[in-house]
């Protein structure tokens, strides 16, 4: 019986030949991500006296959620992660200067399509992008992986997306994921595994592949897998450590794997999508929201502030201003990203137009800092959720669109279709 | 057998982990953190009691994997959760922090605020007392329930850790 990718990293991980969706496993964790809930994870394991962790190089640490450190609080959890990752030798540590934690996994060279990769953060799916299992934990639980290198794991029935068609200019993976929380609803993946398909997606960068992977948890899902394919290969390659380079391989469903549900989607005449709040689903096409005044646009966060947004960005930018009553934040989702930016000239044209730069990291995204909403303002932005209280007071609203929509809106001072400031 | 019992509050749908611990209280005391724990039941915020339970709709625990979403419930007293649906890792966390949590098709229905639930854990069987009627939830698997009665995965790991006796891997509790 062919194997969806789900039961094929399952089965492999808890070292049996075949598993069936349901079944409850202990599978051994290939890779583990964590950021600022290491230091919980870390004061729970002191609690225990857990001396050594089960295996220190397939552990990977940064710092993102919070830095540069805004309080001595959050100061003293950083210096306590520093710590615990010193105590415990991990080999994949990345303090601050690396970036956000799901877009460094890749940079960095610790996912290998095919491997189950735990992570202290829900947006762990965002690996799915290069067809491994990547599915979020709490710091309980990762206490225990990294004490003993295994979880118990129920495998889970899979569903499948076929995306066809050619997306319309300036219309976004980020527009496709909506389209889908909004039409299938946020829980069409619960407890389940995706896998996204189609030509379409064969096409797509990895960049907005991982757009989509990212927010598969939004739908529910436990994993959100796209096939290891010959770009998977070409953007992991020169990332990956020289020893892991052999176990990077393309990696599929069988053809014959069985799916609980298969959905079709044609993008070709797909609008932009924003979803409105407080809640992922709450998803319009842009024509049925424009006209809202935005106080702020924010651009980043591990969804959407790679290399081909913060370009789209500043096409949409380049010679405008951005309104006087909104204030566009812009967050590059990792150092190499900055760098890359900085040295195009792309953070140049983000600045001519009024933007502020901020240094790679999660930033308002969950309330933590740096571009947080007063009440009663309003934010549209590239990020994930538009929680009630997400981005600051719980009476702010924040509206989630594409890369291009943020700046289109940023320019406009309103929530506008980017496909209209076109010249 | 393992039987919880408690007044019911009710919860609709899609409620999420930053409701339950909000990000702008991360670093708070628990004194201020208890005030807005489920804030968007304001009924909930002020008058909730140690030995409650709750009773949700779908997909209670969405969003973020933050532990403290069913943490802050189980500090506050609540005995179980019953719902249409969980978040995944919401339910994980749970089952991590033995809070129980039950997948119960029909529990929307089936209660009112205020009415007295009764869950007999190990079955999933959930009693409305107020009404005498009856429901059936889906059943732990053996594993989490093992993990609930230990008090969670941390304790387990405790156990386990003493019986491999793993040397200098782990050296005894401070007490
Ligand atoms: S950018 Fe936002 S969603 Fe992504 S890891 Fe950071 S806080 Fe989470």
């Amino acid at each position: 019986m062919g194997m969806t990718m789900a039961e094929k990293v399952l089965s492999r991980a808890s070292g049996r030949r075949e598993v069936q969706p349901g079944e409850y496993v202990t599978a051994k964790v290939d890779q583990v991500m964590s950021q600022e809930a290491f230091a919980e994870v870390y004061r729970i394991l002191k609690e225990e006296g857990v001396e050594r962790v089960w295996n220190p190089s397939k552990i990977a640490i940064m710092l993102d959620h919070y830095v540069p450190a805004p309080s001595v609080a959050q100061a003293e959890v950083h210096k306590l992660i520093r710590e615990g990752v010193k105590k415990y030798r991990i080999e994949g540590w990345h303090d601050m200067q690396a970036g956000i934690c799901h877009q460094i996994m890749g940079e960095k060279g610790h996912i290998i399509p095919g491997e189950l990769v735990l992570g202290t953060d829900s947006h762990s799916t965002t690996y799915g992008a290069f067809g491994a299992a990547g599915a979020g934990i709490g710091v309980s639980e990762m206490a225990y992986v990294l004490a003993m290198g295994e979880l118990w794991m129920r495998v889970p029935f899979t569903i499948k997306f076929v995306i066809k068609g050619n997306l319309p200019e300036r219309v976004m993976s980020k527009d496709i994921i909506l389209f889908i929380a909004g039409k299938y609803t946020t829980e069409v993946a619960q407890y389940k595994a995706i896998e996204f398909k189609g030509p379409t997606l064969e096409r797509m960068s990895i960049a907005s592949r991982m757009t989509m992977a990212n927010m598969g948890v939004e739908l529910g899902a436990k994993f959100a897998f796209f096939e290891a394919d010959q770009k998977t290969l070409d953007y992991l390659l020169p990332y990956v450590r020289e020893d892991a380079k052999k176990r990077v391989g393309f990696f599929k469903a069988d053809p014959d794997a069985r799916y609980e549900q298969v959905y079709e989607i044609d993008v070709s005449r797909l609008e932009p999508q924003v979803a409105i709040p407080h809640d992922v689903g709450n998803v319009r096409p842009i024509s049925e929201v424009e006209d809202i005044k935005v106080n702020q646009a924010f651009l980043g966060s591990c969804t959407n502030g790679r290399f081909e947004d913060l370009e789209i960005a500043a096409a949409i930018l380049k010679g405008k201003r951005v309104h006087a009553e909104t204030r566009l934040i812009v967050f590059p989702a990792s150092w190499e990203i900055y760098l890359k930016a900085l040295r195009e000239g792309i953070l140049e044209t983000l600045i001519e137009a009024g933007a502020v730069i901020c240094n790679p990291g999660c930033g308002p995204c969950l309330g933590g800092h740096m571009g947080l909403l007063a009440a009663g303002e309003i934010c549209i932005a590239s990020s994930n959720r538009n929680f009630k209280g997400r981005m600051g007071s719980t009476e702010a609203e924040v509206y989630l669109g594409s890369p291009a929509t943020v700046a289109a809106s940023a320019i406009a001072g309103r929530i506008v279709d980017p496909r209209q400031s076109k010249q | 057998m393992t039987l919880i019992k408690g007044k019911v509050w009710k919860f609709g749908d899609n409620i999420n982990t930053d409701v339950m611990a909000p990000g702008f209280v991360f670093n708070a005391p628990w004194e201020e953190v208890r005030r807005v724990v489920l804030h968007i039941h304001p009924k909930f915020t002020r008058e909730a009691k140690p030995g409650d339970v709750i009773v949700a709709g779908k997909n209670w625990g969405c969003g973020s994997s933050r532990e403290q979403a069913p943490a802050n419930l189980k500090k506050l007293g609540m005995g179980c959760v019953v719902a249409e649906s969980f978040g995944r890792i919401y339910f994980r966390n749970s089952v991590a922090i033995a809070l129980p949590s039950i997948v119960c098709p029909g529990v929307s229905e089936a209660f009112n605020e205020g009415d007295e639930l009764e869950l007999e854990l190990e079955s999933a069987q959930v009693r409305n007392v107020t009404r005498g009627t009856e429901i059936k939830g889906e059943a732990l698997s053996k594993d989490m329930l093992g993990i609930i009665a230990k008090g969670g995965i941390i304790p387990a790991l405790r156990e386990k850790l003493k019986i491999k006796k793993l040397g200098s891997f782990a050296k005894p509790r401070n007490q």
